[in-house]
């Protein structure tokens, strides 16, 4: 199989790399651009641990080849943070203790942005709906949905750039 | 993942070409939820992968009340709910689409997908059966049109002949004090495979109290989603009472040919074959006599 050279534009940067076409995003993300934010947990599309924002929409990278994304945008876990420190999603999880061991992190922190820009004002019912896709095997899921609707609090007081 | 070649396709007549020259060995690709599992576990074989994202027709999503909805089968489940006049139109399918998976799947997951893997289970097809959904195929032969209910043959399996594939489905406008609605059961909230689903649509008169004529069509009772033909004529001309819901989901129970997997037993899928018929039908009215 030959190797494909794909453009991209991940967490605002323009990125070249050269992947197989039978290697996922996930894949790409962690082994060849050493984003390891990321993280690999079913690979089958149910736990969400691998979110990223791919054209402003949310969804699981073990489940994108990497050759889709060419021309594309893709943010990350390591895309969410402003130059001045962390946004107030990552800030409210570690005022909630909004994590245990932390593997499901960086998935509910991309997947609770893709809520807030989708949806700045929502409703606890709302939130829990939105993260069903990602799952926490410490059952943190309470101090989850309280940091994530903390941090909207906080955004609409004053909204991050 | 096992090894393939992938092609980014740009126009119908080019994925029809790559599709008749490597046959069976080629697979479509377009949200990819269903299919790149399927490749990862080894359930399905493909040496390439022909991304029809590209094509601009797969990813036109219109809707107008004269001509109804066309969905290109690379349109994500996430645009079609977010559009109020679609929700509006077609409950039912609304009601279905916003089942399948969570968000990050939905951002993905197409109908186009969702029909052509061809699953039992599948949540949106019942809902597309009920609202007279066609398929709009391209082929070596030019383009074909074939109602859903007889899309999907055997499990996993589908009429698409080599060469083949979907390129959009199409909802007709619905007529005047339509309704209809899905329900599936599964034993949690979210997130998990339907054990038994149910679709009805009805047309009721102006008055709302005769059904006109009317479908039910049920998930993960019969090797393909059905089409409950008689449960459906049993609705034509009748009483929108308590009286006939009940017959008519007798009737479609009767249709229900269930097995038992790890998902329920044929006993129970049968019992709930009535009860799901039976309610979503009420919820089918209800919405009808809602609407002008």
């Amino acid at each position: 199989m030959s190797k494909t050279l794909v453009q991209a534009r991940i967490n605002g940067e323009e990125v070249a790399f050269v992947c197989e076409p039978n290697q996922t995003l996930l894949e790409v993300l962690r082994n060849t651009l050493g984003l390891t934010g990321t993280k690999e947990g079913c690979s089958n599309g149910n736990c969400g641990a691998c979110n990223v924002i791919l054209d402003g929409v949310l969804v699981n990278s073990c489940l994108v080849l990497a050759v889709e994304v060419a021309g594309k945008s893709v943010t990350t876990v390591e895309g969410i943070a402003g130059p001045n420190g962390l946004h107030p999603i990552q800030q409210k999880f570690l005022e909630h203790a909004a994590l245990q061991c932390g593997i499901c992190t960086p998935g509910f922190i991309v997947a609770a942005k893709a809520l807030l820009d989708h949806n700045p004002h929502p409703t606890e019912e709302e939130a829990r709906r939105w993260l069903a896709g990602n799952l926490c095997r410490c059952t943190g899921y309470d101090k989850i949905v309280r940091a994530v609707l903390a941090a909207a609090e906080v955004l609409q007081a004053a909204p991050a750039t | 993942m096992q090894a393939f070649e992938y092609v980014a396709a740009t126009s119908v007549t080019q994925a029809v070409s790559l599709l008749k020259e490597r046959g069976e060995q080629a697979r479509v690709l377009s949200g990819g939820t269903d299919l790149l599992v399927q490749l990862k576990e080894g359930r399905r074989y493909a040496s390439l992968l022909i991304d029809i994202k590209p094509i601009p027709e797969v990813n036109e999503l219109s809707y107008s009340p004269e001509t109804g909805l066309r969905i290109g089968a690379a349109v994500p489940c996430f645009h079609l709910s977010n559009q109020a006049a679609i929700r509006q139109a077609y409950p039912g399918l609304i009601d279905a689409v916003a089942l399948i998976g969570g968000v990050q799947i939905q951002g993905r997951a197409t109908l186009g997908g969702n029909l052509s893997n061809a699953s039992p289970a599948a949540d949106s097809i019942p809902a597309l059966i009920v609202h007279h959904a066609v398929c709009d195929i391209a082929g070596p032969a030019g383009r074909r049109e074939l109602a859903v209910e007889r899309f999907c043959t055997a499990p996993g399996k589908n009429a698409l002949d080599v060469g083949e594939f979907l390129v959009a489905i199409r909802v007709p406008p619905p007529p005047a004090h339509f309704g209809a609605a899905y329900l599936r059961f599964i034993p949690r909230n979210e997130m998990d495979i339907a054990v038994v689903g149910a679709a009805a649509s009805v047309t009721l008169n102006k008055q709302g109290d005769i059904i006109l004529s009317g479908r039910i069509a049920l998930g993960a009772v019969a090797p393909t989603p059905l089409l409950a033909e008689e449960a459906g004529a049993a609705l034509a001309g009748r009483p929108a009472d308590a009286e006939m819901i009940e017959q008519v989901a007798r009737i479609a129970q009767h249709a229900a040919r269930p097995i038992t997997d790890m998902r329920g037993t044929a006993a129970q899928r049968k019992h709930l074959a009535y009860v799901l018929t039976r309610r979503v039908l009420e919820h089918a009215i209800e919405r009808a006599r809602t609407t002008t």
